[in-house]
């Protein structure tokens, strides 16, 4: 292996990390933001210029305070828990495709950490480790509340992943291929997976919400009930940890329903520019297309948490046992007689 | 030691036992406060758990007991109201009003008919600030924050009438023996007037938002239900009582401060469960603002307090310049006004609930018995046996639908 590719996949991975970190900082932000828009407030606006240095505020007041451990039988998983959620969160980012590729110093820049040809198995793998950091840190608190969070967690966590990985299936079967730069590459104008898989989409933008943890599935941690949920017995960063990991997947999660079904880094009229204007031009409008459309869904996360209550545990679990996964099973048997049927025309 | 004397953990711990032995499974006790997001004020739920379920609970009062009935025994009349205030203090005014109106049936004292218009105006605005925190709070305690705020901005207004008419928010301390202590100022017509107008947009919007939710019909239908019988052999009253079918409402039924010139329906549910009691302080917010504009259009001509020097402060003027005034003045701040021998109850229509005031008096400067019916104390008593059975979930809802605020509870 040459030292170019090296340094270039460093570059890459790092430049990746911090983008998921940045993000995931800046989503605290937008989301109250966002609240504070969508509840006639004005929200945070003291630090900065329109409160652009929050992130960093709620980030250094964390680190200063007190690391407090509860008297738990297990001190070790206590500290593990937010660990898992934390790795796992920023793990799946290595196979997401950010871009086609560049060209530069006389090479092919391919802007993707890796390419492996298994990247969905490995995403939906990565995730659901992440809900074992939930169920350790629930666990390991010796709280009721906390323990009680994290069965709701991981209870949600299976039932969702069985209909989400159902829908990813009939988008599989379409698209032959199990690596995300394939998928990507298939997309390309506007032959985007959501308009041949609407019904899977909408399968999976509901488990993806189970799975981020968010509002309406919010269990976890809902504070009404719950207290903190899973982190009410943490403080300082190792909570930081379990905050941010939820911003971290959430903005993994957006960014695979972009890749998956809205095209990715693909925008109409982008072989007109390749050609055109040039491949690197192309090609950094396709990273910023990528982008938009993950802060729509990212937005969209946002708009539905202020919008609508949350579940209640056996709805939840109704809903995705009794609704999704039939309905998940009936779209891969469309989609197979569909295929079918197409290549016996052809 | 008689079991009931026990802490409700070692009942439970025998009954954790004997199931355990029974069919294997693992019940637990779940301390619901004193101190959680969802009790709204200090009070303690021991729950019996089956993982989710509820199977039994028990709930303890007296996190905040303030023996205000024994400090009221101390306290000349007029320095009562201040207790009133901080019993529900979403709707203070309710209880000031009551309170003086007690008094004034006590002592036989008539009051002109703008003072009992201004006082229905003023207690149905606290109705709707209370009705406003009950609702919008239940949207909270489901998941829904935003409509929350909607509406609490519409309080603010109502606390703002309030800043208009005697200075204080929320716990306003508002009136006095007869009257009130100074004559409405235009301002606060125009404030009142400015919330009429803009109040039922919001309101409308606020409906919308939850009242169709699918999500949040299926967390409130059939959650805490409670049969009409059960209710009233409870002692249940109020929008809680009028869930559960019974068209009762002290407002009609023995009409105060003139509510019988004013026209107005009483909302009642069916099933007396949580959406039921949703929708049925949702509909009273309707009719408290008819009834607040029917006041204001009828309001007729007058003073804003009854002629009783014997209990009426003078103007200041007068306790500067004039002997009889200030004895007066000196007579009623220090408590020494006279009073009969007498026994009676008053209710009124509280913010959730019958409030009653029970008053015993001996002819001295201070109550000799005085006993607050406050609706909480019933409704509390009622929890353990509507949530049995549910899920955890469905107890906070049930809770936080049935207005049980802690100050109330205690007193």
């Amino acid at each position: 292996m040459d030292q170019a590719i090296i340094i270039e996949k460093s570059v890459i991975i790092i430049s990746v990390f911090a983008l998921t970190m940045l993000m995931a900082m800046y989503s605290t932000l937008a989301e109250r933001k966002i609240a504070a828009w969508l509840q006639d407030r004005i929200g945070p606006n003291r630090a900065g210029k329109g409160g652009i240095l929050q992130p960093l505020a709620d980030g250094l007041k964390l680190f200063a305070k007190e690391e407090f451990t509860p008297n738990t039988q297990n001190k070790f998983l206590f500290v593990t828990g937010p660990a898992i959620s934390m790795s796992m969160a920023l793990m799946t980012s290595a196979v997401i495709p950010w871009g086609d590729k560049l060209h530069l110093f006389g090479r092919d820049i391919i802007l993707q950490a890796t390419d492996i040809d298994v990247a969905i198995l490995y995403v939906f793998g990565v995730l659901s480790v992440g809900v074992y950091g939930i169920m350790i840190g629930g666990w390991a608190s010796n709280n009721k509340f906390s323990l009680m969070s994290a069965m709701r967690a991981a209870s949600q966590m299976i039932s969702y992943e069985v209909a989400m990985g159902m829908s990813i299936i009939a988008l599989v079967m379409m698209t032959q291929t199990l690596s995300l730069k394939e998928i990507a590459e298939q997309q390309s104008g506007m032959n985007w997976n959501v308009f041949y898989q609407p019904v899977g989409f909408l399968i999976f933008l509901v488990c993806s919400f189970a799975e981020t943890n968010r509002t309406p599935f919010d269990l976890a941690e809902c504070e009404a009930e719950l207290i903190g949920g899973y982190h009410t017995e943490y403080s300082s960063m190792r909570m930081g940890f379990y905050l941010f990991a939820e911003y971290a997947s959430m903005f993994i999660s957006s960014t695979i329903l972009a890749v998956l079904y809205f095209g990715a880094y693909n925008y109409p009229g982008m072989d007109w520019m390749e050609q055109n204007v040039g491949v690197n031009i192309a090609n950094v409008i396709g990273m910023f297309a990528l982008f938009a459309k993950l802060c729509f869904f990212i937005f969209f996360y946002m708009w539905v948490r202020w919008t609508i209550p949350r579940f209640r545990y056996d709805q939840l679990m109704r809903l995705g046992w009794k609704m999704l996964i039939p309905l998940s099973i009936a779209n891969i048997i469309i989609t197979a007689i569909v295929l079918l049927l197409h290549d016996k025309a052809i | 030691m008689s079991d009931l004397l026990l802490p409700p953990e070692h009942r439970y711990a025998e009954e954790i036992k004997k199931r355990q032995n029974e069919d294997g499974s693992e019940l637990s006790i779940l301390n619901l406060g004193p101190t959680h997001p969802a009790t709204h004020g200090i009070f303690q739920n021991i729950l019996l758990m089956d993982g989710e379920r509820i199977l039994d609970g028990e709930g303890t009062v007296g996190y905040i007991h303030r023996a205000f009935e024994k400090i009221a025994e101390n306290r000349p009349f007029y320095q009562i109201t201040p207790l009133t205030d901080r019993m529900n203090y979403c709707s203070a005014p309710i209880n000031n009003m009551g309170w003086w109106m007690t008094l004034e049936k006590a002592l036989n004292i008539e009051v002109p008919k703008r003072v009992q218009y201004l006082r229905v105006i003023i207690m149905e605005l606290a109705r709707i600030a209370d009705h406003i925190i009950c609702n919008s709070v239940l949207g909270v305690d489901t998941g829904a924050l935003t409509g929350f705020l909607y509406v609490f901005q519409y309080r603010e207004k109502i606390y703002e009438i309030y800043e208009e008419i005697c200075g204080a928010r929320l716990t306003t301390n508002m009136g006095r023996i007869g009257g009130f202590e100074r004559e409405w100022s235009p301002a606060a017509f125009k404030k009142i007037n400015d919330f009429l107008e803009e109040f039922p947009a919001i309101w409308t919007e606020f409906e919308n938002l939850l009242s169709r939710n699918r999500i949040f019909m299926d967390r409130t239908i059939d959650v805490g239900p409670i049969s009409a019988e059960k209710a009233i052999s409870y002692g249940f009253t109020g929008p809680n009582l009028r869930a559960a079918g019974v068209d009762y409402d002290i407002r009609v039924m023995q009409p105060y401060s003139s509510y019988e010139d004013f026209e107005f329906d009483i909302p009642v549910g069916k099933s007396g469960d949580t959406y039921d009691r949703f929708c049925v302080r949702n509909a009273e917010v309707w009719e408290s603002l008819s009834i607040i504009k029917q006041a204001l259009a009828k309001m007729p001509e007058g003073p804003f307090h009854a002629n009783v020097p014997d209990y009426y402060l003078p103007p200041k003027e007068d306790v500067y310049t004039n002997m009889e005034a200030l004895i007066y003045h000196f007579k009623i701040v220090m408590g020494e006004v006279p009073v009969p021998v007498t026994e009676v109850y008053h209710p009124v229509e509280g913010g959730n609930g019958e409030l009653g005031f029970y008053l015993i008096t001996d002819g001295s400067r201070t109550p000799y018995r005085l006993h607050f019916r406050r609706p909480c104390f019933i409704y509390y008593q009622a929890f353990n046996d509507m949530v049995k059975g549910q899920m955890l979930s469905d107890a906070i809802a049930t809770l936080s639908s049935l207005n049980v605020i802690a100050g109330e509870l205690d007193a």
